[in-house]
């Protein structure tokens, strides 16, 4: 396929299946938009001029059609206390940063850094944004009456057994309409998205952030624009490599990280906040029938569309229905099959998971919960791999000695290698068998230095037999330094 | 009639005891069995957070549907294995309708009147759609 052939393709490979599916994700992402705006703590416009933004802007520049975002639970999560603190102008600001930071990841190509992320790592991630989703909207429940607890469980029980009836309408949809016209009819007077927050039926428009420009400025949102940038790139490719699979099709990752980063940019300047792919829409996107360009734009055009010709309506869902809809995202969000398994991942793993999400649930920060999980990660696995196992034959006439030396060497394994040498036998001779072990770095030509002065020392003679290749390169350019230097 | 057979399995230990039955009439009439294995959405969310690239969530999936495959090659029975993505019953109604098969035998999951209210159970949208014999085996 040519360039242009492919661009037809990708956008009208699948028109039909993809305007459904658009369709439906628009409807879905309604509600989320404003449940993740209020989360972060502005008005429920925030989310949904980035919604439309993102969606739109993505469905040119994304690398891998057929995927949904838009603002996210992970993003909003992370921008919480920059609004609290500092208000609206610097998400807006911190958001266009977001941008520019994932555009340079793209750029450099450092899609591929992500496979450094361990998947223990990934799990601990999504299992703590679910816990922090959740937990986001316990608020909703305070001082509450039986009637708003109700109206919850009614959402949540026509979102789960809906689908029995019917998988044509998405049940979201229909338990939010259902439990906003009862809210209606019956005066019950439980809040709704109109107590939190305003919508506006116009369409965003273009404002540069009103904020001073200046170190002071820079320093306050850097922090919060990498966290961001990291966190939506992280969610964005794990989101891409779940449609990847689904679609049995390849995707282009760095291309992704730039169109996040576009998309990104386009919000701050349209009153939009920072927002990644979505695993939960892009999985119902897919399953709708949708996998080309084509699906995203038609859901972030049609829920601007939803959103100009509604508002009225849209202020008027209670927030049980929006905390019953977050409490499903919540549910499905979770990955359940690593609590059933965790008695058989290897300890090591399921620490390192535990502990990802322990870090986020008290930071209430994704970044830092991924990057103590992947430092913790590092550390097992240093200690993993640095056991080295040293076996000894002695020759008939114990002049000689053969050490075989099984393992990686290098500085966190060293101190144990020298350790299992005997240097005070009455022996001729030593070979030390590196056939099954790797040199890996100075510490390690060091160690084998200080095995052959010692040995030395008791005028012993010293050979090696079976180093490979790499190895022996290495030696032969540092070998003996720290030897010569110990004399 | 029988010759070419379609086994759905999820790797579970019903399909290996659905596969049993296959063989036993595969063998009476020298016919074949096709495997066909479904990833749907939640399962692929699942296999590739857990998976360190797609190579191994290949691999993975491949060692799941094995116990069933080596039970039909291991009688000398020709078996070609299938992994669709989708909805399971809906993508076995499509495969099994557009390959012409004899008859499709699938392992009934044993899910109890709640489970079968929620999760629905596949074997039966596969009995109703699918335009040859069906063997539910449970």
């Amino acid at each position: 396929m040519n360039r242009a052939e492919k661009i037809k393709y990708e956008w009208f490979g699948n028109i039909r299946g993809d305007i459904l599916a658009g369709i439906v994700v628009a409807l879905a992402l309604i509600p989320e938009a404003i449940a993740f705006s209020i989360i972060a703590g502005v008005d429920p416009m925030v989310g949904l001029y980035a919604s439309f933004c993102i969606a739109v802007i993505i469905s040119f520049v994304g690398g891998r059609p057929g995927m949904i975002s838009a603002a996210t639970g992970a993003m909003a999560l992370l921008m919480i206390t920059l609004v609290a603190d500092h208000g609206l102008q610097y998400l807006f600001a911190a958001t266009i940063l977001t941008g520019i930071i994932q555009i340079l990841f793209g750029v450099f190509k450092l899609a591929r850094f992500i496979k450094f992320v361990p998947r223990s790592v990934m799990v601990g991630f999504v299992n703590a944004l679910a816990i922090m989703i959740f937990t986001s909207q316990l608020q909703h429940f305070e001082g509450e009456s039986w009637i708003m607890y109700s109206m919850v469980a009614l959402t949540l029980a026509i979102i789960y057994l809906f689908p029995r009836i019917t998988k044509a309408v998405p049940s979201t949809l229909v338990a939010i309409i259902v439990v906003t016209l009862i809210t209606v009819f019956s005066g019950f007077g439980i809040r709704t998205v109109g107590d939190l927050g305003n919508i506006s039926s116009q369409l965003p428009i273009f404002m540069i952030p009103d904020i001073p420009i200046s170190f002071e400025t820079l320093a306050i949102i850097f922090p919060y624009s990498l966290a961001l940038a990291i966190v939506g790139l992280l969610e964005s490719l794990l989101t891409a490599n779940i449609v990847d699979d689904m679609t049995d099709t390849e995707s282009n990752k760095n291309k992704e990280c730039r169109g996040q980063g576009i998309a990104n940019i386009a919000s701050g300047f349209f009153g939009g906040m920072a927002g990644c792919a979505m695993i939960g829409q892009s999985v119902i996107n897919v399953k709708s029938g949708g996998k080309g360009r084509l699906s995203a734009f038609v859901a972030g055009l049609f829920l601007m569309f939803l959103i100009i010709v509604l508002g009225d309506v849209v202020v008027q869902i209670p927030m049980a229905a929006l905390a019953g809809v977050m409490i499903m995202v919540s549910i499905s969000t979770f990955d359940w099959s690593s609590l059933r398994n965790i008695h058989k991942i290897p300890r090591t793993d399921a620490i390192v998971m535990v502990a990802t999400v322990i870090t986020v649930v008290v930071t209430h920060d994704l970044s830092k919960g991924v990057l103590l999980g992947v430092l913790l990660s590092a550390i097992f696995f240093a200690a993993k791999i640095s056991k080295v196992k040293v076996t000894s034959i002695s020759s008939v006439d114990n002049s000689k000695k053969i050490y075989k030396v099984d393992g990686q060497i290098f500085f966190a394994s060293v101190s144990d290698l020298v350790e299992q040498f005997a240097f005070n036998e009455p022996i001729k001779q030593v070979d030390i068998d590196l056939t099954n072990a790797h040199l890996w770095d100075d510490s390690a030509i060091g160690a084998l230095d200080k095995i052959e002065m010692k040995f030395e020392q008791n005028h012993v003679k010293v050979q090696y037999i079976g180093l490979n290749a790499e190895s022996r390169l290495l030696k032969r350019k540092i070998g003996g330094l720290s030897k010569a230097s110990g004399h | 009639m029988y010759k070419k057979i379609l086994l759905a399995t999820d790797g579970s230990e019903h399909s290996v005891r659905a596969a049993e039955h296959a063989i036993e009439i595969a063998q009476l009439k020298n016919g074949t069995i096709d495997i066909v294995y479904v990833v749907d959405g939640n399962t692929s969310k699942t296999d590739v957070l857990h998976g360190v690239d797609k190579y191994e969530v290949k691999k993975e999936r491949e060692e799941k549907i094995k116990p069933v495959k080596d039970k039909i090659t291991s009688v000398g029975i020709p078996c070609e294995t299938n992994i669709l993505h989708g909805e399971p019953g809906p993508s076995i109604v499509e495969f099994a309708n557009d390959n012409n098969y004899d008859l499709v035998v699938v392992g009934s999951r044993g899910l109890n009147k709640l489970q079968t209210m929620i999760l629905g159970s596949v074997s039966h949208k596969i009995l109703k759609r699918v335009q040859c014999p069906v063997l539910v085996v449970k």
